[in-house]
């Protein structure tokens, strides 16, 4: 770690401010952030952290759009939402340990944007709204390919806005030394079409398997699947599968998460 | 009812209350008035030459000490191999030097190049960033088989090529195993490679060198298996410190799994830096750092071929093996791929001919040493792997092919050179079946395959060499140790007692174990007798703790101090009661004369021992102290037969561990708790190499599986459920040649586990219609799934 200066602001625009400078960098739950800090992959002179801001905080529902707030941790999500949308309190209660939930905030894991990241799955499967300081962006457009997003420099996300599904599931398919996804399945099911996002695969970075939208927004069973497959080219290969199985993998999961949908 | 103490009780570790409730004393917890932090700068690339190293800069920054390159250690030794190995040519190994910080050239990612000692670490990391360093990168060499070949790129620019040694076992042999190769009915073939590990205690590696000015010492605190060892190795061969000014202090380890056996460098420059700096220097290792510096274990890559004859018995074994030593040789390197491997080709089978190959090879890697088990799990994987093989092709039965061949009579002379002294490999076999049951496997598969999934069963037998060794013919075969251990038993006056142990405990429980013996031996409470160990200035000389072998010669040595110390307190009661010797008898801690009331206690003596004023002091000296070095005639050999069953996914490849049993022979048992759970954890780590983990480098030598992200260590969910455990040792052979019978059981787990795992998904992938001949370790999901759809 280098050393660097921190501040602790307790409201949105306090925190804007002081983002406003060029080597500041937000800081949400660190379980990113601080392991790259302490091997000195990164140098912001300063940090505003931004768990101190209430107004980041917690999750509501309006109809049938669940707001979550930038700075909630993946621990209240996986207890707040398990009865309104199970799908996505199944993929919180999954990610890392009880110390990394109790930490780690949805904002910061859709502003990293890691290939293998959980929630871009859900956001894209549901077409959730990324909410910002200064904007709105749709999750289409949100996601630019590997840790690259539509966030402007020091633009901070205030909230997720999903339509909650009728139905869903997440089905990670575990990387046996990281537990991160090696392959990730969002399915939801709407009363008029069905999201499918992928995570951990694709080169891209995360995204939606249309086919199988498609395939499945005509009838919502596994059996919709049969004879769909994703194609191992442009799929990560490295130590821990090629292309061709991640590829393979996304079938299966996504069948397994049509049968886990509830 | 079982015992409640001394040999045989499952007494409760009592070092336990202080690991689990954070009252350790951890070499990190060490600190030193004063001290200053180092942090090496390491090499980011795996060979190049050091054509610039410009510290200036570096060493005006804020706290900087003093700054080392290799040019400081120019004038110093390396560090020294302990083991010399003879080739097939009756050729000395290559042996080429081993700097503390790179001279000149770098050969591995994360060889330390420069040394930045500051008042802290920040400092410390701060400066090294500041040093201008250039480096001319060189091709590396990564394949073992791509570095023996002509015009390869060489490790070491002095040696004539990459080949450290070309070992053949026995060299005698060899034609009569080539006739009975050609002369087969069946001879079946196998290539495997035994994955390359790294140890991963959960204690990284800590340095702190001290030095007092005033009186001229030098103390080491390490984290370390042995640190007798230690500063034999580096007070001698390295620094040039005589052992009467160095102490070495290993406190409580976080585990070692052979890793800490080694001397490494970080050691030695710690304390050569607190004498050069005159002020106490810590250096705690980082996982990063741990991953790229401590020794890695295993990385063979081996042909083995079985011959049998019309009956199915085994008629020769031949193995050619590829050994990693990486870019230069750590401590015990040359013997692991060679005496403790070699020599176990036999198993636990009656093959009349055998011969093995060893070509242990140079490359860009971190040096590759003992890793639990050592030699002894890769000879067993590759033979245990080759009979099922065998047993498939012809179609026979993986136990009955076994059984036949089994050595059923003891002693018995293997042809790679040992003598078993006892064994019983079918009671454990029987054991082992009784426990699987498996009678019940057909409906158990049945049973998964409804739910479409695959399940087998393997099974795997096992021999080890352990409580090493015999100094004598260790020195024959190239050690340059003496492998004996000792101990010292001083009885207090009021009847307590220490013992002083050169075995270390680093999570084993000696701490408990020990006492226990003692306990049975006088007849006191297990809670009178204190363990110390781990400090060169106050027990005597110890070869430290690895390969099986604390209580076996550890436990002897401290059997014979105190059989003398029993032996004089006989004398004193004698006296005491004035009755003759030979009548005196020791019983639950009193002494009494052979058929008559009269008795004193044992405290009573040792007391007179102290206060000498009715005492034969014409006879014996008064004090109660004694001292025993103890070589062990022979090593023992611990034997089981270990069975597991699999469930695989074939959808996805995963594969779940559904039981797990193991029928051990460990000879006699001091605490079946401890022994259990050394089993288990051995099975654990054996799970791991055989389903999770792997080190890999690329082509380019740089290490990917660098952290925890990639490196895939077992969890506590990656095993089964504690039921479906079995963990037997009930069969039991004691061992001959040593005072208590035992035979050690510290690495059986880790050297029966992966065959009998990997055995069980092969069983698995040859059910439903599937037919896979081989997967290698570690058979992750996608190598499952690849030899699931590449066979079909
Ligand atoms: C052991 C371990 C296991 C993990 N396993 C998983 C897993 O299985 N699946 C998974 O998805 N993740 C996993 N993670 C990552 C975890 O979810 C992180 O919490 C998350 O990726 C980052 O969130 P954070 O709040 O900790 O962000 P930080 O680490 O604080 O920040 C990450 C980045 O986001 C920026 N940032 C933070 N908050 C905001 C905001 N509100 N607006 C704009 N930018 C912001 C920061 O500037 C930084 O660039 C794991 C982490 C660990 C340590």
């Amino acid at each position: 770690m280098y050393s660097f200066d921190i501040e602790r602001p307790t409201t949105l625009a306090d925190a804007l401010a002081a983002l406003a400078d060029d080597e500041a960098q937000a800081l949400g739950g660190g379980q990113t952030l601080i392991p790259t800090l302490k091997q000195r992959l990164a140098s912001p002179s300063k940090l505003v952290c931004l768990s101190g801001i209430e107004e980041l905080k917690g999750i509501s529902r309006d109809g049938d759009t669940l707001t979550i707030g930038g700075g909630t941790t993946h621990g209240t999500i996986a207890r707040e939402t398990a009865e309104g949308f199970p799908g996505l309190a199944g993929l919180a209660s999954k990610i890392g340990d009880p110390a990394v939930r109790n930490r780690g905030t949805i904002g910061g894991s859709l502003a990293n944007n890691d290939p293998s990241a959980c929630y871009p799955a859900a956001a894209m499967a549901c077409g959730a709204t990324i909410v910002t300081n200064s904007r709105e962006i749709a999750a289409d457009d949100y996601f630019q390919g590997m840790f690259a997003t539509a966030l402007e420099e020091g633009e901070i996300i205030t909230a997720v806005k999903f339509p909650v599904p009728e139905s869903s599931a997440y089905i990670k398919f575990e990387q046996p030394a990281s537990r991160f996804p090696l392959v990730g399945v969002f399915v939801a099911k709407y009363a008029d079409r069905v999201g499918v996002g992928v995570t951990g695969a694709s080169e891209e970075g995360v995204f939606r398997w249309t086919e199988a939208e498609a395939a499945l927004g005509g009838n919502f069973a596994e059996s919709a699947l049969e004879g769909l497959s994703v194609s191992g080219d442009g799929m990560i290969g490295d130590l821990h599968g090629t292309g061709a199985y991640r590829a393979h993998l996304v079938g299966v999961m996504t069948r397994r998460a049509v049968a886990a949908a509830r | 009812m079982p015992k409640d103490h001394g040999i045989g009780a499952s007494t409760k570790r009592r070092e336990d209350v202080r690991f689990l409730t954070g009252a350790g004393n951890y070499t990190d917890d060490i600190n030193v008035h004063g001290q200053a932090y180092v942090h090496f700068l390491r090499s980011d690339v795996a060979h190049g030459r050091i054509t610039n190293i410009d510290t200036a800069a570096a060493a005006a920054m804020p706290g900087v000490v003093r700054i080392f390159t290799g040019a400081d250690f120019e004038g110093v030794g390396g560090l020294p191999c302990g083991w010399q190995v003879t080739d097939k040519h009756g050729e000395v190994m290559k042996e080429p030097p081993h700097p503390v910080l790179a001279q000149g050239k770098v050969r591995h990612v994360g060889e330390p190049i420069a040394a930045v000692v500051a008042d802290t670490l920040q400092q410390a990391r701060d400066a090294a960033d500041a040093i201008d360093l250039d480096i001319e990168e060189l091709p590396a060499v990564v394949n073992m088989k791509a570095a023996l070949e002509e015009g390869a790129t060489k490790v070491h620019d002095d040696l004539s090529d990459n080949l450290c040694y070309d070992w053949g076992f026995v060299e005698e042999n060899k034609g009569a195993v080539e006739e009975a190769i050609a002369n087969a009915a069946h001879v079946t073939t196998l290539e495997l490679v035994n994955n390359r590990l790294v140890a991963n205690p959960m204690e990284p590696r800590v340095a702190v060198g001290d030095f007092n000015r005033a009186t001229g010492d030098s103390t080491l605190y390490t984290t370390s298996q042995n640190p007798h060892v230690i500063r034999l190795l580096m007070g001698a061969f390295v620094l040039g410190i005589p052992e009467h000014k160095l102490r070495v202090v290993a406190p409580d380890v976080g585990g070692g799994f052979g890793t800490k056996i080694f001397h490494y460098a970080e050691e030695a420059f710690c304390t050569f830096a607190a004498k050069a700096c005159n002020r106490a220097v810590k250096w705690t290792s980082t996982r990063s750092e741990a991953f790229m510096s401590d020794a890695h274990g295993r990385d063979h890559v081996t042909k083995i071929e079985l011959a049998l004859d019309a009956d199915n018995n085994f008629t020769a074994v031949r193995t050619e093996t590829y050994a990693n030593m990486g870019a230069y040789l750590s401590t015990f390197a040359p013997s692991v791929p060679t005496w403790l491997h070699g020599t176990l080709m036999a198993g636990n089978y009656k093959t009349p001919n055998i011969y093995v190959n060893v070509k242990a090879v140079f490359t860009n890697t971190v040096p590759v040493d003992a890793y639990r088990g050592a030699g002894r799990p890769e000879a067993t994987y590759q033979l245990e792997r080759v009979i099922d093989k065998a047993a498939r092709e012809l179609g026979v039965d993986p136990v009955e092919l076994r059984r036949q061949n089994f050595i059923t009579e003891f002693p018995y002379a293997t042809p790679v050179a040992v003598e078993y002294d006892t064994g019983d490999y079918h009671a454990t076999m029987d054991k082992m079946l009784e426990l699987i049951d498996r009678d019940g496997f057909a409906a158990r598969r049945a049973e998964s395959e409804k739910k479409g999934k695959l399940r087998g069963l393997g099974i795997n037998c096992f021999i080890e060499a352990c409580g090493i060794a015999p100094s004598n013919l260790v020195g024959q075969l190239g050690a340059r140790a003496g492998l004996y251990e000792s101990a010292t038993v001083r009885v207090n006056a009021t009847g307590g007692l220490v013992v002083m142990t050169g075995s270390h405990s680093h999570g084993q429980g000696h701490e408990t174990a020990f006492p226990q013996v003692i306990s049975e031996m006088i007849g006191i409470p297990e809670d009178q007798v204190e363990i110390v160990h781990g400090d060169t200035a106050n027990t005597p000389m110890g070869m430290g703790t690895y390969g099986s072998r604390s209580i076996a010669v550890g436990g002897s040595a401290m059997v014979r101090a105190a059989e003398k110390i029993i032996a004089k307190t006989k004398k004193i009661a004698a006296h005491l009661l004035e009755a003759a010797e030979a009548d005196i008898e020791l019983k639950d801690g009193q002494f009494s004369v052979a058929g008559t009331d009269k008795s004193v206690a044992w405290g009573d003596v040792c007391l007179a021992a102290y206060v000498p004023h009715n005492y034969p002091l014409e006879d014996i000296e008064p004090g109660l102290e004694e001292t025993a070095f103890y070589d062990p005639s022979n090593f023992t050999y611990p034997a089981g037969a270990y069975a597991c069953e699999v469930e695989v996914d074939p959808e996805t490849g995963v594969t779940t561990i559904e039981k797990f049993v193991s029928a051990d022979d460990f000879g006699n048992v001091v605490n079946p708790m401890i022994v259990e759970g050394q089993v288990h954890g051995g099975i654990a780590q054996g799970i791991g190499q055989a389903l999770l983990e792997n080190c890999v480098y690329d082509e380019n030598g740089q290490l990917l599986s660098a952290s925890y992200m990639d490196y895939a260590m077992p969890r506590a969910d990656d095993l089964p459920e504690m039921a479906a455990y079995t963990v037997d040792h009930s069969c039991q052979t004691p061992c001959t040649h040593n005072p208590l019978g035992v035979k050690g059981c510290g690495e059986a787990g880790a050297i029966g586990s992966p065959p009998t795992v990997i055995n069980a998904i092969l069983d698995a992938l040859n059910s439903g219609g599937h037919k896979v001949d081989h997967i290698d370790m570690p058979a992750s999901p996608s190598r499952v799934w690849a030899a699931i759809n590449n066979a079909s």
